[in-house]
């Protein structure tokens, strides 16, 4: 016991002088909060839209300003000809071209039945999508305001119509920082942690002070306890701070579900993740092999985490990396407790699969771990 | 091949037969790397007995460190058995790692924690204080004093090396492992060091030493020479000089680049190895013991056939005087016919 306190004394002090590293530790997670959870936005606003009216008539005005009234559309130009239209789309100002023909209104009138013409600019998919449907919604929903106007309602005619309504349960509002912040928040947990905890291994090598220890009689679990405990407690200080430092006052995220059993997730959640750090570490013999490897596995643990993309839409083999990454788990977790408040009878799957990672890596860790070459 | 039989035949020998305890035995160790293709350590055996001060000499890439690390558990052998303190340094790694103290050849300590701190962990790492241990490193340790507060990387090189002493010491280790302690330290403090090795061996602590720098290997009671992972001789430092079997003259001149090439040309010459000051050459044993038996004859001293040779040559200020050999003509010596097994090391 008194081995491993000195140990950490000894890791503590280091982290503590560490003039570059103790800021990073704190404010990179503050500044990455505040910063990402604003730019990693689903909801796309600010679509370029080239309008081409060749009608010019009171009915293609009104369709122009309930497209200008939604809020997600900028208009780039508003011309009479698709050729300007189509110019601007391959100078990449316009997002969408939006063609009213000749005549819109009176054949609307006459013939109750015109159509328009949208033309999308593929190269960012998901503008693409989300603005040609917008745009639809917008369009059908004017047309509805139209027949409104226009056709009398019939008392003995009514058109079946289903009209669906929705309500968005544990995030009302449809907030997606709600849905984002969380993650964000494991993610950076994850990323310092992982590491942290590999480079510090690693630089004892480097420095040849492992050299030192490894004559000692300290005992292999020792040595690696002493590692992992620091990162721990840094790891559980950042989450704290991110969760209520800045999810709660900025972000105004509030865990729906039992604080305790969150923290108890975390806390063995992360013997899992810096058990992966110990790993890449023992393996490693210079801090930038160890980087490297280490920014392999975040760079697919955290695309694939279903942070950003649902795994369930992923291919199989995709699915199975996925779930095979503590990762997934974590976020899942986190967005169970936070957003939806969930107990632990619901999660006590992801309990047991993760104490699975934290034993096995950390296992491994220490059998690959030689004092002896 | 008996050690106890070699330290009889020796004057200097200061261990006696009945207090010899071997602290280190090596026994045919063998170690490769790159699977097999680089021999670091090439069937090497050696016994260092209690309260020895032991070096191992030899250049860089000789296989110093590969020997140290086996030693200290560090490293397995392929093939051969090592003791230390009587323990097997593959089984018993774990009473080895507590009885030995290491000095690796780098500075292998924490430079961001402060002098006391690095004194106190490693204290702690061995189960220790440093109050236990205190007298042991009181000498050195005081010299150390005023920096203590300093962070261990911000040290001056020698006081680095003192402190990594300080840290190898602080559990009372039984052996005492130095590799290479005084490379890249000043003339002045490396003196300090060996005074202070030499006053730990009065306190009965073994140490297996080691240096590239061959005059250390006088201060040496016994020394290892070591070429290419093989052992060339093991002896007392005297030993070894007395049983170089050339006589040795050391040359100079004026142009002394010049002359190390006219020396290799004259053919009563038979080595000649630039040395410093002067190139130090053996002749050839028909006249080098000519020489010898009838020294009143001029025309047969060798010295002189050689300074009208070297006149001869247009070389001025021409300087032959006869010389002791130094540990480092023995070793070159021992260098040049390596391939023979025993080269002369045991008499």
């Amino acid at each position: 016991m008194r081995t491993l306190r000195f140990l950490l004394q000894k890791e503590f002090r280091q982290i503590f002088r560490n003039k570059s590293l103790l800021p990073l530790i704190f404010f990179m997670p503050v500044v990455q909060l505040l910063v990402l959870p604003l730019a990693a936005d689903y909801e796309v606003k600010n679509i370029h839209i080239t309008i081409v009216d060749r009608d010019h008539s009171t009915y293609s005005q009104k369709l122009v300003s309930k497209i200008g009234a939604s809020g997600y559309f900028r208009l780039t130009d508003y011309t009479m000809g698709f050729d300007e239209a189509f110019k601007d789309m391959e100078d990449d100002r316009s997002d969408l071209i939006l063609e009213i023909p000749p005549g819109f209104e009176r054949n609307l009138v006459r013939e109750n039945q015109q159509s328009l013409f949208i033309a999308v600019n593929a190269i960012n998919g998901v503008k693409a999508n989300l603005g040609g449907a917008y745009l639809n919604r917008i369009i059908a929903d004017y047309n509805k305001d139209i027949c409104l106007e226009w056709i009398q309602t019939s008392k003995f005619n009514p058109s079946p119509s289903i009209e669906v309504t929705q309500s968005n349960w544990f995030n009302p509002s449809m907030n997606y920082r709600f849905y984002m912040v969380p993650g964000i928040l494991a993610l950076l947990v994850t990323m310092i942690g992982a590491y942290l905890c590999s480079l510090n291994i690693v630089r004892e090598k480097e420095v040849g002070t492992i050299e030192q220890i490894n004559v000692t009689p300290v005992q292999k679990y020792q040595f690696l306890l002493g590692k992992l405990i620091p990162f721990w407690v840094i790891g559980m200080a950042i989450f704290t701070i991110g969760l209520f430092g800045i999810a709660w006052p900025v972000y105004g995220i509030v865990p729906a579900g039992n604080l305790l059993l969150l923290y108890g997730y975390l806390s063995v959640y992360l013997v899992g993740i810096l058990g992966l750090g110990l790993l890449i570490s023992t393996y490693a013999d210079t801090q930038q092999q160890a980087m490297s490897v280490a920014f392999f596995f975040m760079m697919i643990f955290i695309l694939m985490s279903g942070l950003f993309t649902p795994i369930d839409s992923m291919p199989r083999w995709a699915y199975i990396i996925a779930r095979s990454s503590p990762v997934t788990y974590f976020i899942e977790v986190m967005r169970m407790i936070v957003l939806k408040g969930n107990s632990f009878e619901h999660i006590w799957r992801h309990f047991l699969i993760m104490a699975g990672f934290a034993v096995c890596l950390n296992g491994w860790a220490i059998v690959n771990y030689r004092k002896t070459n | 091949m008996s050690i106890i039989h070699c330290q009889l035949s020796t004057i200097n020998c200061q261990l006696s037969i009945i207090n010899y305890i071997k602290m280190i035995v090596l026994n045919n160790i063998i170690k490769t790397y790159d699977k097999g293709e680089t021999k670091a350590v090439n069937n090497v055996s050696f016994e260092v007995g209690k309260g020895e001060l032991f070096g191992l000499i030899g250049p860089d890439g000789a296989g110093k460190t590969t020997i140290f690390r086996i030693l200290t558990t560090l490293l397995l052998p392929d093939s051969g058995t090592a003791y230390v303190n009587g323990f097997d340094v593959v089984k018993d790694y774990r009473v080895i790692r507590a009885s030995v103290g290491y000095m690796p050849g780098r500075f292998s300590l924490y430079p961001d924690l402060s002098v006391e701190e690095n004194l106190r962990f490693f204290a702690t790492m061995f189960n220790t204080g440093i109050r236990e241990n205190y007298d042991l490193i009181k000498d050195i340790y005081t010299q150390l004093e005023p920096f203590k507060e300093r962070r261990a990387g911000k040290l001056s090189g020698g006081m680095k090396q003192k402190l990594a002493l300080c840290c190898a010491l602080i559990h009372r280790p039984a052996v005492l492992f130095l590799d290479e302690p005084t490379t890249g330290v000043d003339v002045v403090s490396r003196k300090e060091f060996w005074e202070m090795l030499k006053r730990l061996k009065e306190q009965g602590i073994t140490i297996l030493v080691s240096t590239p720098y061959m005059d250390e290997a006088m201060l040496c009671e016994r020394i290892v020479l070591i070429q290419s992972g093989k052992i060339l001789s093991v002896d007392t430092p005297s030993t070894i000089i007395g049983q170089y079997p050339e006589r040795l003259f050391a040359v100079r001149s004026d142009n002394m680049g010049r002359l190390l090439s006219d020396l290799r040309n004259i053919e009563i010459v038979k080595s000649c190895h630039a040395f410093g000051g002067y190139h130090h050459i053996a002749f050839v044993d028909r006249i080098a013991f000519a020489g010898q038996a009838n020294f009143a004859d001029e025309k047969e001293n060798p010295q002189n056939a050689l300074l009208h040779a070297l006149e001869n040559e247009n070389h001025r200020n021409i300087e032959i005087r006869e010389i002791t050999p130094t540990i480092e003509d023995c070793f070159i010596r021992l260098m040049g016919n390596h391939y023979q097994p025993t080269a002369n090391g045991f008499t």
